[in-house]
Parts: structure tokens; C-alpha cells; sequence
């Protein structure tokens, strides 16, 4: 059973109707070709978590313990720490991954957002604004990764993930990450310029690198790219995720919404209407 | 001059009558001391200190839900089941009004209060449980439409559904006020608001499981699928009216002296009718889930442990209830739909739990269960329900005959007078007065 077609049907049979009552559009497409993004070279990654210290500096949080053995404990971002560094013993030594939010082309978190509160700006970054949220945590729910965190411990609890130092970009600087690695395993710049460093790495050292760029497809493309010596699910990656953008698992929903609501009361009238008793007097009715 | 004088006086002898009609009606009826009324006091005070708490020191201190668990018992149970359970009066209004089935009738007001209760409610819990409850207006006055959010149609559905259901409900108001004339206009309106509210029924039902659909992953497979949002809105049929038959099973019993000779007479045979339903739309619901079970090649999955849990939920609560329903219809055993509808009902708060806590992010090591201040929340949000209820329905008339004036309709059908009790004649009185 093909749901789309049938719904496609069913579609152009209610015709200009249904374009007048369609309050709900679908998902908002922005051109991602220009977004910027950061690739994260993880042969080059050192592990010396200069990235946590510095991130937490910018952005107002509490210093990250910089003692824990990463190679042992793995962590995933926090309330108070957006981006993590997590170690992992391959045949190929130690490689050190940078975990954070993926700012993705077609975030789950922003389509999930009632209040556009969680949003894909035009230049890349996923952001998350104050004055919207209502802390519902839908997006938390939607994100594949998990990566929006929930302050659990306040009376006006922020939702909490990385957003490329969006203020810094606005002031023509780059990430804090990116400005501050000392190994240069992270780079900042357009997505797609990106994509072509990232596959001439590739292509000159071609047995140094696995030959996938993690992000390039993964859920429609993100904004983080990573690159990699051992195989991606060895280091923590969730391989699971498709290439599909999250937010199209609504769309059919979404595009039946406008259907019901315009051919739903016409027939229930009709039905009520076809079922009437004559001799009941109707205007009393309750 | 003389005409303005006396209608100002006619006025301000209305509103006094009207201001002790409402003061009377203020006044509890019946025992003040009884074990319900000693728990629901406790549970109540209990959950305002626990509150107090929540919007000074966050949710955290009082839940148990996580980064890996952001929704726990209060979305899961209030929001998720409990509408689910409110289901009865879409299609109660549906049968009754668009079908015009009139065996129904008799129901039709207690229902749909209860429907609009639950919803004031839950979406009450909803709001105690956002985090910046405050902002709920974002959404509402436009700030900022997140139109591709499943959410933000939910929210919306929940607010109008709301509103429909009041003004269904709104003539057993205008008859308790004795407002003739309101009354009338608000008869007429019935038949569009019913439509309206069938419509964001079915939407917003199937949104409810719409919600978990950017969940892929993280969902074990036996609960996800893409057909969410249709086996969330199937199953609201029979959880509803199984949630009808749970609630007369009660009502008849507690508020028999406020129940018509008509409520009570034609109370077995509904009960009947709505267990026939019950079977119908279940053997639907399972063959779909059946379908979906197939289509996703996940029989392997059945001799893990989520299998049997799975099993438990869909045969034990879903199978077993459906054959029992079918049953009793044909035995006409009115303690066996009882019984079958309990089960059903316990069978829907598996399904919503296992969607959207038990089996959501199964594969995180770190598991949710939800602390007792969570649970005592849930209690006390379902004690004031049921103590608004017992408000309502012990002067309004909602299980009794409406007044005779707003009653015309009805002669042909209904001959026999009932014999009206001498509370509801006291009733009377002071209205007239
Ligand atoms: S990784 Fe999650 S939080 Fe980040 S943009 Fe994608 S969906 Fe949003
Ligand atoms: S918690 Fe805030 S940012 Fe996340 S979906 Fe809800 S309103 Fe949007």
C-alpha cells in the first residue's frame, strides 16, 4: 500500500479547496548550499580537549573537568557542557572524537520547534532562542542524536546545545573550537568547500582514511562533517540514522491534516444530514 | 424616567437572586467528611507543596526524567492516555448527532463533560510541565508559528477541541442558570460544533502519534512504525468507550439519585451497544497491528524480552478484552463488559506507556522511572477531575432530566414522566425564587 500516492489522490481531487485551507505548510526548505559548517578531522584530533575548555569560556559555563581518562569514560554533552571529547582504543591507536550538535541541513529539532524557538538560520548554525522556548522539550524528543539538554535545575530552565558560537560569527570570528585547536583537526567554512577538503584528504591519503565523510548524507546532510581513520560505528557514530531528513517522517501526516479538515465536516454533514429523522425538531438539540 | 427606574430594579433583583442561586450552589451537598473527601484533601495539599517546590527549584527536583527521557509520567499518563480515554465523546457525539442513534442520548451530556474535563486537566498538567509554562502563549498569539511542528497543531487541536466541547456542553449550563433564551441559541449550534469537534478529534488523536514519528530509532521497532498516527486514532475509539463503559459502571452506582428513570433503564443496553463498538474497532486495531508486525518482518523480535512484553500488551490486554467483548455482547453479561473494558483500558495505558517511556530510547543504558512526587501529581490532577465532576453533575443536569421548557423535543419520544427527586425539586425552588 503506497500511502503517498493515495494521499496524492486524494489530494488532487479536493482540489483549489483544499490549497485555500491549508494553514499548515509543509517544512520550510531552506537552499543548503551555502551553509557553513566545520569538518572534524578525527586522524588529527590529539585529545587534548583545549575545545571543551575553550567552549565553556565563551559560552558561560561552568570549566569541564579536564582530569576524566576519555579513553575510559564516554560522555555525551551536558546541560552545562556542549561538546565533549570522547577516546577510543583502535588498531590504528587512539582516536579522539569531538561530539557536539551536527547543525543539521534539515534539523528534527527545529521542525519539531511549535514556537521556531529551536531554528536553522540561513547561514547554518542551529540556534536556540530564549524568549520563544516554552520548554516543552518536543525537540529533545525529535533530535536523533539527543543532543538538545534540558536544564532540570532552574525555574526558567534553558534548552541547551552547541550553536557555532552564533554570536561570534555575527562578529566575523570563527568558532571558538576552531580558532583555538592546536592540532588544526578542526576547520570552519562553507559546507560545500568543506566537502571538497574533506574528499581531496580522502584522495591523497586514501589509505590513512576511511572513505566516508560522516555527516555528508547522514540525516540530509549536516553542518559538522567528520572524517575518519577507523570505521565510523567503532567510534561512537550512530551509523543507524539514513540519509533521509528526520523532519520527512511528518510530511505525509502533515500534508493529510489540511484533507481532514476540509473533507472531514463537509461529509459528517452530509452523513448527518442523510441519517436525519423527519419528524425530529431540530434547534433543540443538546 | 419611571420604566428606566424599574428595570434597573428588575435588574438588581435578578442579580441578587442570581448571586444567591450561585452561593447556594457553592455550598457542598451532602456528608463534608466522607473517606473520599479526606483523601482528596490530603493528596491535594501534598501536591501544592510539591509544586511550590517544582517552580523554585525546577523540574528536576521533583522528577525523574532525564536528558535520554525528557517526557516522563505526566506527558506519558495525563496527556497521552488520558486523551486517549477522552475519546469517548467524539464518538459518542458522533453516533448520537451524525449517525442520530438515539439510545444513546441518555449519555451524551455525561460524556461529553467528562471528555471536556479531561481535557481542561491534562492540559493543565501539560502546562506544569513545561519548562517556561509562561511562553505557552508563544504559539497562541502568534510570536512565532512553528506551522511544521506536529506539535504546534496538537496545541492548537487541544485549545479549540476545548472550546467545542464547552459549547456542546454549554445548554446543561444554560439550563442549570435557567437562561431560556441562551439556551435556545446554544441548541442550535450543536450540530456545527459537533462536527468540528469530530474533526480535531481525529486529527489530533492521530497527532498524539504523530509526535513520536521523529523518534526512528529511538523507539524499539515493535512500537514504531509509520502507521503511529492511525493505530493512535483506531485505538481512541475503543479506548474511549471503554472509558464510557468504566465510568457508568461507576456513575450508576454513585449518582444514582441525580440519574434519570431513563439513564438507569436504558443504562444495560448501552452498555451492550458500546461493548459491541469496543469488539468491532479492536479486531480492526489488531488486524492492523498484525499487518504492521508483517510488513516490518519483526517476528524474530517476539522471543526477546520486549516480545513478551509486547505479547503482554497486545494479547493480553488487546486479544483477550477484544474475544471478551465479543462475548459478553452475545451473552448480554453486563459484569464481563465491565470486566472487558477495565482490561482494554489498562491494555491503552501499556500502549502509550511503551511508545512513550517504557520503550523510548530502550537502547540507553539509563532507564526512567517516574518518583513518587511525579505519581502524586498524576493522582491528585485525576482527584480534582473527579471532584469537579461530582460538582457538576450533583446540580446540573447532566445524568437528570433537563427542565421541562427545554425539554419540547423530547415529548414524542419520552412519554412516561419521570418522578423527580426532592433534591432536584430544592433545586428548583431556589431557581425560582
Ligand atoms: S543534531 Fe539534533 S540538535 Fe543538532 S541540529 Fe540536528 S536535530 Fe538539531
Ligand atoms: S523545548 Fe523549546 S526549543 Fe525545544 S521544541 Fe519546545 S519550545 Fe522548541
Amino acid at each position: 500500500m503506497d500511502r503517498r500516492n493515495f494521499l496524492k489522490t486524494f489530494g488532487i481531487a479536493s482540489g483549489t479547496a483544499l490549497a485555500m485551507a491549508s494553514p499548515l505548510k509543509a517544512r520550510e526548505k531552506v537552499a543548503p548550499k551555502e551553509f557553513m559548517g566545520i569538518l572534524i578531522d578525527t586522524t588529527r584530533c590529539v585529545g587534548c580537549q583545549t575545545c571543551e575548555e575553550i567552549c565553556a569560556e565563551v559560552n558561560g559555563l561552568p570549566a569541564p573537568d579536564l582530569d576524566v581518562d576519555v579513553l575510559k569514560t564516554k560522555r555525551t554533552p551536558t546541560p552545562t557542557q556542549y561538546s565533549v571529547i570522547n577516546g577510543f582504543e583502535t588498531e590504528k591507536g587512539d582516536v579522539y572524537v569531538k561530539q557536539q550538535c551536527m547543525h543539521c541541513n534539515e534539523p528534527a529539532c527545529a521542525s519539531a520547534c511549535l514556537t521556531k524557538a529551536m531554528l536553522k538560520t540561513e547561514e547554518g548554525p542551529v540556534i536556540w532562542r530564549e524568549d520563544k522556548c516554552m520548554g516543552c522539550r518536543f525537540c529533545m524528543v525529535s533530535c536523533p542524536l539527543n543532543m538538545p539538554k534540558f536544564e532540570d535545575d532552574s525555574p526558567k530552565p534553558k534548552i541547551q546545545k552547541c550553536q557555532m558560537c552564533w554570536k561570534r560569527l555575527q562578529e566575523g570570528e570563527q568558532p571558538a573550537c576552531v580558532e583555538n585547536c592546536p592540532a588544526e583537526a578542526l576547520m570552519y567554512g562553507k559546507r560545500s568547500e568543506l566537502l571538497v577538503v574533506a574528499k581531496e584528504r580522502i584522495y591523497r591519503n586514501s589509505d590513512q582514511y576511511v572513505h566516508h565523510i560522516y555527516g555528508e548524507h547522514e540525516v540530509g546532510g549536516t553542518g559538522c562533517l567528520y572524517l575518519a581513520g577507523a570505521s565510523f560505528e567503532r567510534l561512537g557514530f550512530n551509523t543507524d540514522v539514513g540519509t533521509k531528513p528526520f523532519p520527512e517522517l511528518t510530511t505525509d501526516f502533515l500534508y493529510a491534516v489540511p484533507i481532514v479538515l476540509t473533507l472531514w465536516p463537509a461529509f459528517l454533514l452530509a452523513l448527518s444530514n442523510s441519517t436525519k429523522d423527519q419528524d425530529e425538531t431540530t434547534g433543540s438539540e443538546g | 424616567m419611571d420604566g428606566k427606574k424599574g428595570s434597573l430594579s428588575l435588574l438588581t433583583s435578578e442579580l441578587k437572586r442570581f448571586a444567591q442561586f450561585l452561593l447556594s450552589e457553592l455550598k457542598p451537598k451532602g456528608k463534608i467528611v466522607t473517606p473520599f473527601n479526606v483523601f482528596a484533601t490530603i493528596v491535594l495539599a501534598v501536591a501544592a507543596a510539591i509544586l511550590t517546590l517544582r517552580f523554585i527549584k525546577g523540574l528536576g527536583a521533583i522528577s525523574h526524567f532525564s536528558q535520554f527521557h525528557p517526557w516522563g509520567l505526566w506527558i506519558s499518563f495525563n496527556v497521552i492516555t488520558g486523551v486517549a480515554f477522552a475519546g469517548g465523546a467524539y464518538v459518542l457525539t458522533f453516533i448520537v448527532y451524525i449517525l442520530h442513534v438515539k439510545k444513546y442520548h441518555p449519555i451524551i451530556r455525561v460524556t461529553v463533560l467528562n471528555g471536556f474535563l479531561a481535557y481542561v486537566f491534562y492540559a493543565g498538567a501539560l502546562v506544569l510541565d513545561l519548562g517556561r509554562p509562561l511562553h505557552v502563549i508563544n504559539p497562541i498569539i502568534g510570536n512565532s508559528f512553528g506551522v511544521s511542528s506536529v506539535m504546534f497543531l496538537v496545541a492548537w487541536h487541544f485549545m479549540l477541541y476545548m472550546a467545542a466541547e464547552f459549547l456542546e456542553f454549554s445548554p446543561a449550563v444554560a439550563e442549570w442558570l435557567s437562561w431560556r433564551k441562551i439556551r435556545k441559541v446554544l441548541g442550535t449550534l450543536t450540530l456545527g460544533v459537533v462536527i468540528f469537534g469530530i474533526t480535531l478529534s481525529t486529527l489530533h488523536q492521530s497527532g498524539l502519534g504523530a509526535l513520536f514519528l521523529m523518534a526512528k530509532g529511538k523507539i524499539h521497532p515493535l512500537w514504531y512504525s509509520e502507521f503511529i498516527p492511525i493505530l493512535f486514532f483506531i485505538s481512541s475509539i475503543f479506548a474511549g468507550l471503554s472509558m464510557v463503559i468504566f465510568e457508568r459502571s461507576i456513575s450508576n452506582k454513585v449518582f444514582r439519585r441525580r440519574s434519570s428513570s431513563e439513564v438507569i433503564r436504558t443504562n444495560d443496553d448501552i452498555l451492550v451497544g458500546l461493548a459491541k463498538i469496543c469488539a468491532g474497532t479492536m479486531f480492526a486495531y489488531l488486524f492492523l497491528k498484525l499487518l504492521v508486525l508483517v510488513h516490518g518482518q519483526q517476528f524474530s523480535m517476539l522471543t526477546t524480552p520486549w516480545g513478551y512484553w509486547y505479547l503482554t500488551e497486545v494479547v493480553g490486554f488487546g486479544l483477550i478484552p477484544c474475544v471478551l467483548f465479543t462475548w459478553s455482547v452475545k451473552t448480554k453479561n453486563i459484569l464481563l463488559i465491565q470486566i472487558s473494558s477495565a482490561m482494554t483500558l489498562i491494555g491503552i495505558v501499556l500502549n502509550r506507556l511503551d511508545t512513550s517511556m517504557i520503550a523510548f530510547n530502550w537502547m540507553n543504558p539509563e532507564k526512567y522511572f517516574p518518583s513518587w512526587m511525579e505519581i502524586e501529581i498524576t493522582i491528585a490532577v485525576l482527584v480534582v477531575q473527579i471532584l469537579v465532576f461530582r460538582w457538576i453533575v450533583n446540580r446540573m443536569p447532566i445524568l437528570s432530566e433537563p427542565p421541562i421548557w427545554a425539554r419540547e423535543h423530547k415529548k414524542t419520544v419520552e412519554k412516561i414522566q419521570p418522578i423527580r427527586i426532592k433534591e432536584e425539586q430544592e433545586a428548583w425552588k431556589v431557581s425560582i425564587i
